[in-house]
């Protein structure tokens, strides 16, 4: 092993960790299945493996890269749709935040989860998710000039955590995934006041599916969501008689 | 996005084993580069593919990515991936993104030729 430990890109990974801790998240999310929670990579989930490239030319736009970045950082949770949100790191988009996330399911269900900002530097940033996320993977956001154009992109690469996501996955999650990451593209370039399409580019990496992952199910935020949901009345009566309550 | 900044080299310093010599920069851009060396180093007759990032001066999280998509392919081959030549501070990359849990890190090459056999 040698020892070198300044490199360029010390700073802009995450420091290790073994469990995830959500510790100063924006006000209003759930907060559950997140803390004590290890990241996951693809190597790690069940499904086939995926990567899935959403990309937007910034046309008409004055914006360098690093100034796309920055702005897509700072409001990133605005780009999303409705029904879905992200509790920004208080210290905003950094490397080694723990965001919490409330998504939409059929059903009305919001399911839980979180990422770890898993990369950032000027001109790209990378989450990372936990056990029980729909996936285990990463998502890169980046922005780079070609042919003199500034784009923004959103590059997926993931399985399906447990068979019970590789199932919604397969029967309309890829679709409600691809809706997400085209209309927070299309957001971005509103803000930034271009009116560019979104190009969608879908690899399947591996065909194959890892079962000696499927124990993952034990971890799945829906269904954990799901019994937080249910118990909800219950935490609603019992409240005052629990401690500092 | 098609800058490379990466040199690769591809030996094979005994029958069943090729090693995979990485300088410069692991990054998206390196993907057209990197399949090619895999291409090279990933014939039939090879049961392991060694990974040598002593010359690794930068990688980003794309160029992480790339070495799952890398490693996805040596398991379709039957072949195992393993790494020397990492920094305390790659060594760390990994076990953060838990690549170290597919792909065995050895200290240098010897070991991890050893480890191949």
């Amino acid at each position: 092993m040698t020892s070198e430990p300044d490199k360029r890109d010390a700073a802009a990974w995450a420091q290790p960790v073994d469990r995830l801790q959500v510790t100063a998240a924006a006000p209003g999310g759930r907060n559950i299945n997140v803390s004590g929670r290890r990241q996951t990579s693809p190597i790690q989930g069940f499904g086939r493996m995926w990567q899935k490239t959403y990309r937007v030319p910034l046309g008409g736009v004055e914006a360098t890269p690093a100034q796309v970045i920055e702005v897509w950082k700072h409001h990133f949770p605005e780009f999303w749709p409705k029904g879905n949100s992200f509790f920004a790191p208080l210290a905003g988009i950094a490397p080694g935040e723990v965001a919490a996330l409330d998504l939409s399911m059929p059903g009305g269900l919001k399911l839980s989860t979180g990422v770890l900002v898993l990369y950032a530097d000027d001109e790209s940033f990378t989450l990372m998710t936990p056990q029980g996320h729909m996936f285990a993977g990463w998502i890169t956001f980046s922005a780079f000039a070609e042919e003199g154009v500034t784009h923004a992109q959103a590059q997926v690469l993931m399985r399906a955590s447990d068979p019970m996501y590789e199932l919604g996955m397969t029967f309309g999650g890829h679709g409600k995934e691809d809706k997400h990451w085209q209309h927070t593209l299309r957001s971005l370039a509103e803000h930034l006041g271009a009116t560019g399409e979104v190009a969608t580019t879908t690899v399947c990496v591996d065909r194959g599916r890892q079962w000696s992952r499927a124990t993952n199910i034990w971890h799945n935020a829906g269904i954990r969501s799901g019994i937080y949901m249910t118990g909800a009345p219950i935490r609603l009566i019992t409240r005052p008689f629990r401690r500092g309550g | 996005m098609t800058d490379a900044t990466i040199r690769l080299s591809v030996r094979t310093p005994r029958p069943g084993c090729s090693v995979i010599e990485l300088i410069g920069e692991v990054t998206g851009a390196s993907e057209a580069a990197l399949s090619d060396a895999f291409d090279r180093a990933s014939v039939p007759e090879v049961r392991a593919v060694v990974l040598d990032f002593g010359g690794l001066d930068y990688m980003n999280s794309s160029g992480i990515g790339l070495l799952v998509t890398l490693l996805v392919r040596a398991n379709r081959n039957r072949q195992r991936m393993l790494a020397y030549g990492l920094s305390e501070h790659y060594r760390q990359i990994f076990e953060l993104t838990r690549l170290d849990e597919a792909i065995a890190i050895h200290e240098n090459e010897d070991a991890a030729l050893a480890a191949a056999a």
